[in-house]
C-alpha cells in the first residue's frame, strides 16, 4: 500500500513539473516567437540585433539610438546585441533565429558577400523601394551600391565604411633604419620589401607585425589588390580571375616574402596586440583596418610623430572597403518600425552620430569632412575619389563559407616555413576554395 | 538495518572523526611528504587565480601579459565596479536557473542510478549504455534544432527553457555518477532489506538515499557548475534581458577591446557562488557518511 | 541479476520512463536529426534538395583540414585524460585519510571548476603567451625569473605538439572534479573492508592495492567518461585561448565555423564522425565493464 502511495506521489510530482512547463507556455501563448519575452504586444518595439557591445562600436550604436529616439519617439529600441567571438556568436544565434522564423526586426551584417547567404535563403527583404523613396541611390557612391547589389536588388543599408588596406608605421623605428618617414611611402610591394630589409638590418626583429589568422587574410587581400590591381582582384570573386593563374602566384610569393618578416608568435595575438607592437616600437609596420586610428586617437597618440599611415604599397588609389549594414529580415514582427530604424541608419544625421564616435566614415558622400578627426578626413576624401573594392577578411567580397575556406588555407600557410612548397599548397587550397564556393 | 535512523548529513559532517592516532617515525615522514606535495599542488592551482586576483585590482595601464605576475602599483576597484554594474542584473536569474537544474537532475540521477545498479530490469545495461552515449552528442551541432524543439513545445525563452534543457542533458551524467557510486554499496545491504520485505521505494529511501551524500555532492557540484557556467545554450535559448550571468560576462570579457581588470573581476564575481557551493558541500565529503552509517 | 519477475523490476522501469522519454527525444531525436542532415546536400541555409549518401563523409576524410583537426583532438584528449586522471587520483589519495585543514585543500583544488573559460581564458592567454626572453609574459616570464629559462616554450603556438599545451588549462580546471569523484569513491568503501584487511595482516600498500583500488574501478570509469566527453566537445577553452584558427582547430571548432557558413550537412557530418569515434572507443569498454560487473 505504501509503495502505491509513493508511486502516486512521484506521479504527482511529475504532473506538477509538467504543470510548471504548461503554465509557462500559456503565459507566452501570445508570443509566437517566444523570444521577446517582454511584450510583443507593444507594437512599438524594434529589436536591433548587433554584435556591438563595447568600445567605439557600442558608442556608435548609442549615437544611432539617440537619433532614433528623437525622430521616432513612438518606437522603442530593444537592444538584441550578442557579444563575443568577433561577431561569430551573433551570427550563429542569428542563424538559429532565422531558421526558427523568429528573426529580430533588423540585424547587423557586413555589407556585400557575407549577406549573400541570407539573401539566397530568402531570409531578407528587398529594400530597393526604400532606396528610391529616401533618395539613397544618389548619396551613396555608385561603386558602393554596386558592391552591395545582389542580382539587381539591394538588401541592406550601410551605416559606415572602413578601409582595410592601410599600413600603420612607427616613424622613429623607420628613422633608425635610415628611412625618412616624411618621404613618399613605397610605391610597390617590391619597394616596401627593400624597406623591410633595411628595418631588419637595423636590428628590429619584427619589421612587419601580424596577428591571428584573419589578420593574415587581410594582409593577403591587400597584397592581391596591390599585385593584381582593382579589376582583376574583383574578378577573383566572380570567377573572371583564376586563382591558379600566374598573376596570383606572383602575389602569393610576395605575400610569402612579407610573412617572412613577421613575428612568430602571431597565433597568440589579436589585432590590437599587433598594432601595439608598432605603437611600442617593437615593429615598424602593421597592415590593419582604419579602426586602428580610432584606438590611437583615443590613446591621444599624435599622428605624424607617434604613427604614420599610408595605403598598402601598390594599392594607392584603391579603397579596400568594408561596411556594416542593417537589413530587414523576412518575418520581422515590426517591419515598419524596422524601416524607420533603417531610415535613421541611412540618414545624414544618423551616419554622423554613428561614425564620429566609431572612428569610421559615413557611407554617404554628402557628409561634411570637417566634423571628423584628421585620419577620417583623409579617408573621406579617398573614398570619394578612389576605386572601391570589397574586403575579403571582413565579409564584403565573399560568402561566409568561402571566407572560412580561405582563412583555413591562409592559417595553415601561417604555420609553414613560407617556402615555395607552402606557396603552391596555399594556391591549390585557395583554388579549391574558389571552386567549392563559386558554383553555388 | 532498515530500521536504523540515519544521522542528518550536517551533524555527521560536524561530528569528530574517530581516528586512531598511531605515530611512528615512518608515518611521520609520510605525513610530511604528503603535506609538502599538497602545498606544491596548491600553489600550482593558485597560479592562475593569483593572476586573476591581482589583475582585477589594476588600472588598465598595468594590465598586460608581461606584467601578469606583478602586484598592482596603483590599487583600484574600478574594475570591480564596472564588473558589478554589468553582472549584477543577471546574478539572481542565474540562481533561479542553476539551483533547480542541479537539484532536479541530481534527484532524477539518483533514482535512475539506483534502479540501474541495484533494482535492474531486463535491458538495464543497454539502456545505461544508451544514456551514456548520449552525453557525447556535440551540442554545437544540435542547438539549432534544439531551439526549434523548445519553441515547438511552447517553453518561453529564457530561464525556464534553460532549466529544462540543463535537467535533460544532466540526466545521463547524474545517472552515471550515481550508478557507479551505488555499485560500491555492498549487495548485502540491499539484499538484507529485501529479506525484510522492503519494496523498491523503501529500499531506496531507507538504505540507499542515506548513503548518497557524497554522490549528491558530486552531481550537484557538476550540475550547478555547468548550468552556472554554460554559455552555449544560454546564447541560443535566452538573451541579455532574460539570460544568465555568462551572457553578461561574455559581453564584458569576450570582446577584442577587453577591459582586463573588469573581466577578471567579473570572472571572480561570477565564480563566487559556485565556490560557495563547493565550500558548503565539500564538508559532506569529510563525514565519510557511508563508512559511518555502515559502522553504526 | 538472478531471474526475477516483472512485479519485482516493474517499478524500476516505471520510474525511469520519464527519463527515457526525454532522452529519446532530446538526445536520440536530435542525433537522428543530425545523422539525417549529414546525409543530405544541405550546404546552405536553404532546405536540402535531397540525399547524397555518404558524400559529406568521404569529402571530410579527403580534407586535410579535417584530418589536422582530428590529430589536434587526439593529442589534446590523451594529454587531458592522462593529466586529469593522474592528478585527480593523486590528490584524492593524498586527501583520502582526512586531516585538519583538508577542507581548505579540497576546496582550492576544486576551485578552478568554478571559473568559466569565458573569463579565465583571458588569464590563460596570458599565461600561455609564446613570447620568450625579454619579451616573455605569463609562464615563460615566471620560468625566466625563477632561473628556469630552459622551461620556456612556445606553448600552443608550436605547430606539432602545441595542442598538448592547450590541455593544461583543461587539466587545471577538471582535475579537482576528478579528485572529488575519487574521494566520493574512497569514502564509499566501508570501513570494515579496511579493518578486515588490517586484521589479515596486510600492509598499508597491500590494502590499497588489493582492497581499495579494485573498489574504485566504477568511479574511475565515471571519471574517464566525464573527462573524455569533455575532451571530445572541447570548444569554450579553445575559443577563449586561441580563438577559431587553423593551428588549434579541433572538430568541434571546425563544426562551429562550418555552421556559421550555413553548411549544415558538413557540420552535421562532423558531429556524426565525433559520435562514431566515441562509439568505437567507449561502447566496447562499457560492454566489457558491464560484463565484468556481472561476473563479480
Amino acid at each position: 500500500m505504501r509503495r502505491l502511495s509513493l508511486v502516486a506521489g512521484i506521479a504527482a510530482l511529475g504532473l506538477a513539473l509538467a504543470g510548471c512547463g504548461g503554465d509557462d507556455s500559456d503565459n507566452s501563448a501570445g508570443d509566437t516567437g517566444g523570444n521577446s519575452g517582454s511584450g510583443t504586444e507593444a507594437s512599438g518595439d524594434v529589436e536591433v540585433f548587433t554584435w556591438w557591445t563595447e568600445g567605439g562600436e557600442k558608442a556608435g550604436l548609442d549615437g544611432l539610438v539617440k537619433v532614433f529616439g528623437e525622430k521616432y519617439p513612438n518606437l522603442k529600441f530593444v537592444n538584441g546585441a550578442v557579444a563575443g567571438g568577433a561577431g561569430s556568436n551573433a551570427k550563429a544565434v542569428l542563424a538559429s533565429r532565422l531558421q526558427t522564423q523568429d528573426p529580430p526586426d533588423t540585424f547587423q551584417g557586413h555589407a556585400g558577400g557575407e549577406l549573400s547567404d541570407y539573401i539566397k535563403a530568402g531570409q531578407l527583404e528587398d529594400l530597393s523601394d526604400l532606396y528610391q523613396s529616401e533618395g539613397w541611390s544618389d548619396v551613396f557612391p555608385k561603386t558602393l551600391i554596386d558592391a552591395i547589389t545582389y542580382e539587381g536588388k539591394i538588401y541592406s543599408v550601410p551605416s559606415n565604411v572602413h578601409r582595410a588596406n592601410v599600413v600603420w608605421a612607427n616613424p622613429s623605428v623607420l628613422e633608425k633604419a635610415g628611412i625618412d618617414p616624411a618621404a613618399e611611402p613605397p610605391a610597390s610591394i617590391a619597394d616596401w620589401i627593400t624597406q623591410l630589409d633595411k628595418v631588419k638590418a637595423s636590428g628590429v626583429e619584427t619589421p612587419l607585425s601580424i596577428a591571428t589568422d584573419w589578420t593574415q587574410v587581410q594582409l593577403l587581400e591587400t597584397v592581391l589588390i596591390s599585385d593584381l590591381k582593382a579589376d582583376a582582384y574583383k574578378g577573383l570573386w566572380t570567377g573572371d580571375t583564376k586563382w591558379d593563374s600566374a598573376e596570383v602566384t606572383t602575389a602569393l610569393n610576395d605575400y610569402a616574402k612579407l610573412m617572412s618578416y613577421t613575428n612568430s608568435n602571431r597565433s597568440s595575438l589579436d589585432w590590437p596586440d599587433a598594432a601595439n607592437m608598432v605603437r611600442d616600437g617593437k615593429a615598424a609596420y602593421n597592415v590593419m583596418g582604419d579602426w586602428v586610428a580610432a584606438n590611437w586617437q583615443g590613446e591621444k597618440l599624435e599622428e605624424g610623430t607617434d604613427y604614420i599611415y599610408f595605403p598598402v604599397p601598390g594599392s594607392q588609389g584603391t579603397f579596400d572597403f568594408l561596411s556594416d549594414s542593417f537589413t530587414l529580415p523576412v518575418g520581422a514582427k515590426n517591419p515598419e518600425g524596422a524601416k524607420d530604424w533603417l531610415r535613421v541608419v541611412g540618414s545624414a544625421e544618423g551616419q554622423k552620430a554613428f561614425n564620429t564616435v566609431k572612428g569610421s566614415i559615413p557611407a554617404r558622400t554628402d557628409a561634411s569632412a570637417a566634423d571628423y578627426p584628421t585620419y577620417q578626413q583623409s579617408a573621406i576624401k579617398d573614398f570619394s575619389t578612389d576605386t572601391i573594392v570589397p574586403s575579403l577578411a571582413h565579409g564584403a567580397a565573399a560568402s561566409i563559407s568561402w571566407l572560412n575556406d580561405i582563412t583555413s588555407a591562409v592559417g595553415k600557410f601561417g604555420t609553414s616555413k613560407f617556402d615555395s612548397g607552402a606557396v603552391s599548397e596555399l594556391q591549390s587550397g585557395l583554388t579549391q576554395a574558389a571552386s567549392n564556393n563559386l558554383q553555388s | 538495518m532498515s530500521t536504523q535512523t540515519i544521522p542528518a548529513p550536517a551533524t555527521s559532517a560536524a561530528a569528530p572523526r574517530p581516528r586512531k592516532k598511531k605515530s611512528s617515525p615512518r608515518s611521520q615522514t609520510a605525513r610530511t611528504v604528503r603535506f609538502v606535495l599538497l602545498v606544491l599542488f596548491l600553489l600550482m592551482v593558485l597560479l592562475p587565480a593569483y593572476v586573476l586576483f591581482v589583475t582585477s585590482f589594476k588600472p588598465s595601464a598595468e594590465t598586460s601579459a608581461d606584467r601578469a605576475w606583478l602586484l598592482p602599483q596603483n590599487w583600484t576597484t574600478e574594475g570591480w565596479k564596472t564588473a558589478w554594474d554589468s553582472l549584477s542584473p543577471s546574478l539572481w536569474r542565474t540562481f533561479q536557473l542553476a539551483i533547480p537544474a542541479a537539484l532536479i537532475s541530481s534527484a532524477i540521477g539518483s533514482i535512475n542510478g539506483f534502479v540501474l545498479s541495484r533494482w535492474r530490469f531486463p535491458g538495464a545495461d543497454v539502456l545505461f549504455t544508451l544514456f551514456l552515449f548520449g552525453m557525447f552528442i556535440p551540442y554545437q551541432a544540435v542547438v539549432i534544432p534544439l531551439r526549434q524543439l523548445t519553441v515547438w513545445i511552447g517553453l518561453p525563452n529564457g530561464i525556464p527553457t534553460l532549466i529544462f534543457v540543463h535537467i535533460i542533458y544532466g540526466i545521463p551524467i547524474c545517472t552515471l555518477i550515481f550508478r557507479n557510486y551505488y555499485a560500491s554499496v555492498p549487495h548485502e545491504l540491499v539484499e538484507a532489506a529485501q529479506v525484510d520485505g522492503a519494496g523498491m521505494f523503501r529500499t531506496y529511501a531507507s538504505i540507499i538515499l542515506p548513503l548518497s551524500g557524497p554522490g549528491f555532492v558530486v552531481t550537484i557540484i557538476w550540475q550547478f557548475t555547468s548550468a552556472w557556467n554554460d554559455y552555449l545554450f544560454a546564447i541560443f535559448l535566452s538573451n541579455t534581458r532574460n539570460g544568465p550571468i555568462t551572457i553578461a560576462l561574455n559581453a564584458l570579457a569576450g570582446g577584442q577591446l577587453t577591459n582586463y581588470s573588469a573581466s577578471m573581476a567579473g570572472a571572480m564575481i561570477a565564480s563566487i557562488p559556485t565556490l560557495i557551493v563547493y565550500i558548503v558541500l565539500g564538508r559532506y565529503f569529510v563525514g565519510g557518511l557511508m563508512a559511518g552509517s555502515v559502522k553504526s | 541479476m538472478r531471474h526475477i519477475g516483472i512485479r519485482k523490476w516493474g517499478p524500476g522501469l516505471l520510474v525511469m520512463i520519464p527519463s527515457i522519454v526525454v532522452i529519446a527525444v532530446f538526445v536520440y531525436g536530435l542525433i537522428g536529426w543530425t545523422v539525417n542532415t549529414s546525409l543530405t546536400d544541405r550546404t546552405t541555409a536553404l532546405p536540402a534538395d535531397g540525399y547524397v549518401g555518404l558524400e559529406n563523409f568521404t569529402n571530410l576524410f579527403q580534407d586535410d583540414r579535417f584530418i589536422h583537426s582530428l590529430k589536434n583532438l587526439g593529442i589534446l584528449t590523451v594529454v587531458f585524460i592522462v593529466g586529469t586522471m593522474v592528478l585527480g587520483f593523486l590528490w584524492a589519495l593524498l586527501l583520502e585519510r582526512g586531516f585538519k585543514g583538508e577542507g581548505i585543500f579540497r576546496s582550492i583544488y576544486l576551485f578552478p571548476m568554478a571559473v568559466s573559460f569565458i573569463a579565465s581564458g583571458v588569464v590563460w592567454r596570458w599565461l600561455l603567451n609564446s613570447a620568450q626572453g625579454d619579451e616573455a609574459g605569463g609562464l615563460n616570464k615566471l620560468f625566466d625569473s625563477l632561473h628556469l629559462g630552459f622551461l620556456q616554450n612556445p606553448w600552443w603556438n608550436d605547430p606539432d605538439w602545441g595542442m598538448a599545451a592547450m590541455a593544461i588549462p583543461a587539466i587545471w580546471q577538471l582535475s579537482g572534479y576528478v579528485m572529488a569523484l575519487f574521494l566520493a569513491g574512497f569514502r564509499g568503501i566501508p570501513g570494515e573492508l579496511r579493518e578486515a584487511a588490517r586484521v589479515d595482516g596486510a600492509s598499508e600498500f597491500q590494502m590499497y592495492r588489493h582492497v581499495i583500488f579494485p573498489q574504485l574501478s566504477p568511479v574511475a570509469l565515471s571519471a574517464l567518461i566525464i573527462v573524455g566527453h569533455m575532451s571530445m566537445k572541447m570548444f569554450d577553452l579553445i575559443m577563449a585561448v586561441s580563438g577559431a584558427q587553423y593551428l588549434t582547430e579541433v572538430p568541434a571548432v571546425y563544426l562551429w565555423t562550418t555552421l556559421l557558413g550555413s553548411n549544415y550537412a558538413k557540420a552535421c557530418a562532423i558531429a556524426v564522425i565525433l559520435l562514431v569515434v566515441v562509439a568505437i572507443v567507449v561502447v566496447p569498454y562499457l560492454i566489457s565493464n558491464a560484463r565484468a560487473e556481472k561476473r563479480r
